[in-house]
């Protein structure tokens, strides 16, 4: 471009849209400081665990190949991780709400490097949920399952809580307030119920385990506990994750693109 | 003209082009100002904005290679039945200071969005150093401070900078925009439990990080205290100094007038006025000549001695001027002028005039900082 001044051709485009491990690092520092955040998705995790999964009435009956203790800590690390994935998902209404989002786009920051940004923070603090609920394992010694199966179901409910990633974004763009955090704290109640984390299913009556079974935590469940439980892998887990999956990220797709549009 | 038209931002020009809504019922009239600078005494022909694009199109102007900073090629933006812009060609020279001044809703923050790419032109092309916006702020050539939110509360002032710096492939340091923006001080504290001073620096202080050569600021002192404002004018001044190009939206009279070169006048998404400070403040301040003086032509009027701006209404003509003595020397001795009347008007007036509905001025009303001096 000859037309340029020397100044604006010496200056480039940051790599990768203007994301960095930098940045990642300073997002998940603000995202550690809310207490909140904290709170559920650390804290409340751990405490559910040592109030269900300790029971002594039930909880070194044999599931699979380990005990119902080691059961209830992947329900309750699926738990935390998938309110941490979804908060940091999330994160985009609060800053939208704030006018940040207007403010990155007046930096290089591309909407697809913010986009990556948030999911992997989500990730990050989908990691030390899973991670804190299975030392809370390891330390009080109750669970029991086959050393693989503690690191597929861990690897299991952390790669599987990105699903949730996507569905905090979408509802991050769906709705533009800075108390998002409480509709999605009621709506993955909602989810855990539906997908037996908190009660087993086994124990709803026909129609509403029925129902249950089309709630978007079912699937991911169902096979985050696979490597603990064994027997025969239903197709319908599989499809009730991709087919939630396919809803979540077109969602998200769909109003990232009406609001940069907009913006 | 060719020669005019690239004289825009150097000293002593001497034609202003002046749209001026001072017609009755709201119709625009062409109003045709000589600066009081002029040197030479011929009449030419007014310059405007528009006759610049045309001529020098997207790539510059004396020379080729110096695209300009922003160039505005026949811009709307419309919302919905809304039509914020109306048809803006602007082009801003590397250098510049240059204040876009109207009272509310005039659509200085449209035309603004449209110049950082925060929306896309209705109708128009927008180009900055010659490219898109979205081109120009991803390799920092632009950057801006924005009204007012846009800051998120738990980072602290240091980690804001810092996370705004690591988005650009080249940045100045963190401490050094802090202390430019003389916030060094506060760098460990909240950004929620900064003063709206405070904040509006912080701002800046991001804006600075590219060490861009265009600097937007959109409203700056928008809900700062008096001292506050001078501080924060002080910074830009000093930067500005540096040569860097600055433009800036306000509604403040006295802030254009205090610190730009050049102040274009926008009025309901138009351009209305567009000249150096010290030409918009003499067509703003002086006296109006009025006169009955039937059967003369609007240029005979404007070869009377001292006349700057000529405006024929039937037999009514009325002569803006500078020295309106003269003028009305000239009219009385000289034609067969009668009902003479001279009447002065402030600068607030004046820009009242120009930027005012007419109907509604309450709403339209320019500010003047209150309790400022200089």
């Amino acid at each position: 471009m000859t037309a340029s001044p020397t100044s604006a051709s010496e200056r480039k485009n940051p790599q990768l849209g203007g994301f960095s491990v930098a940045v990642l690092g300073l997002e998940v520092r603000r995202l550690l400081r809310n207490r909140r955040t904290m709170l559920f998705t650390l804290i409340f995790p751990v405490f559910f665990f040592l109030v269900f999964g300790l029971n002594a009435a039930y909880a070194n009956q044999r599931v699979g190949h380990g005990n119902v203790s080691a059961f209830i800590m992947i329900s309750m690390a699926l738990y935390g991780a998938v309110l941490a994935t979804t908060s940091g998902g999330a994160m985009v209404s609060v800053e939208r709400a704030l006018g940040w989002s207007r403010q990155l786009r007046i930096t290089p920051l591309s909407p697809a490097a913010y986009i990556a940004i948030k999911m992997l923070t989500a990730l990050v603090l989908g990691f030390a949920s899973v991670l804190v609920v299975y030392a809370a394992g390891l330390i009080v010694g109750k669970p029991s399952m086959p050393i693989y199966a503690w690191v597929t179901t861990g690897i299991c409910v952390w790669i599987g809580s990105l699903l949730f990633a996507a569905f905090g974004l979408f509802v991050g763009y769906l709705l533009p307030s800075e108390n998002v955090m409480q509709v999605i704290g009621f709506l993955l109640m909602l989810f855990s119920f539906g997908g037996g984390l908190f009660i087993p299913l086994s124990q709803f009556s026909s129609g509403l385990r029925t129902a249950a079974e089309f709630t978007p935590l079912y699937g991911l469940n169902q096979l985050v506990h696979y490597p603990l439980v064994g027997g025969v892998l239903h197709w319908t887990w599989v499809a009730n994750l991709m087919v939630w999956l396919a809803v979540f990220v077109a969602g998200a797709i769909w109003l990232f693109r009406r609001d940069t549009a907009r913006v | 003209m060719g020669s005019t038209s690239t004289t825009r931002a150097s000293a002593g020009e001497s034609n202003l082009s002046m749209v001026s809504p001072v017609g009755r019922g709201g119709q625009l009239e062409v109003f045709e100002q000589r600066a009081p600078c002029a040197s030479n005494g011929s009449v030419e022909k007014p310059v405007t904005m528009r006759d610049r694009t045309e001529v020098m199109g997207s790539s510059g102007g004396d020379d080729p290679a110096m695209p300009f900073a922003v160039n505005l090629l026949g811009v709307h933006k419309s919302f919905g039945t809304v039509h914020a812009v109306k048809g803006v060609d602007l082009a801003v020279r590397p250098g510049e200071v240059v204040a876009f001044l109207g009272p509310n809703g005039a659509g200085k923050t449209s035309t603004i969005d449209m110049i950082l790419g925060l929306t896309r032109p209705s109708v128009g092309k927008v180009e900055v150093y010659g490219m898109g916006p979205r081109q120009a702020i991803s390799r920092g050539l632009v950057s801006a401070v924005m009204q007012s939110g846009g800051l998120l509360k738990d980072f602290t002032v240091a980690e804001t900078v810092a996370f705004t710096a690591k988005l650009f492939a080249m940045s100045r340091p963190v401490s050094e925009v802090l202390e430019r923006a003389g916030i060094s001080d506060i760098a460990g504290r909240r950004v929620g439990k900064c003063s709206g001073g405070e904040q509006q620096r912080l701002r800046f202080a991001m804006a600075l990080l590219p060490d861009p050569e265009l600097l937007i600021l959109d409203e700056p002192t928008q809900g700062m205290d008096v001292e506050g404002r001078r501080d924060f004018w002080r910074s830009i001044r000093h930067d500005a100094d540096r040569g860097r190009t600055i433009v800036f939206a306000t509604h403040y009279l006295e802030e254009a007038d205090a610190y730009a070169d050049r102040i274009v006048l926008i009025r309901k998404g138009e351009i209305v006025a567009d000249g150096t400070a010290s030409e918009v403040k003499a067509l703003a301040s002086g006296r109006t000549v009025r006169a009955t003086l039937p059967g003369m032509e609007e240029a005979a009027f404007r070869a009377v001695p001292g006349a700057e701006g000529v405006e024929v209404r039937g037999d009514t003509v009325l002569i803006h001027a500078s020295d309106s003595d003269t003028v009305a020397r000239y009219l009385l001795t000289s034609t067969a002028a009668r009902d003479i009347e001279i009447t002065a008007r402030g600068l607030e007036e004046a820009f009242l005039a120009l930027t005012g509905d007419g109907d509604n001025r309450a709403d339209d009303r320019l500010d003047t900082p209150t309790g400022e001096r200089r």
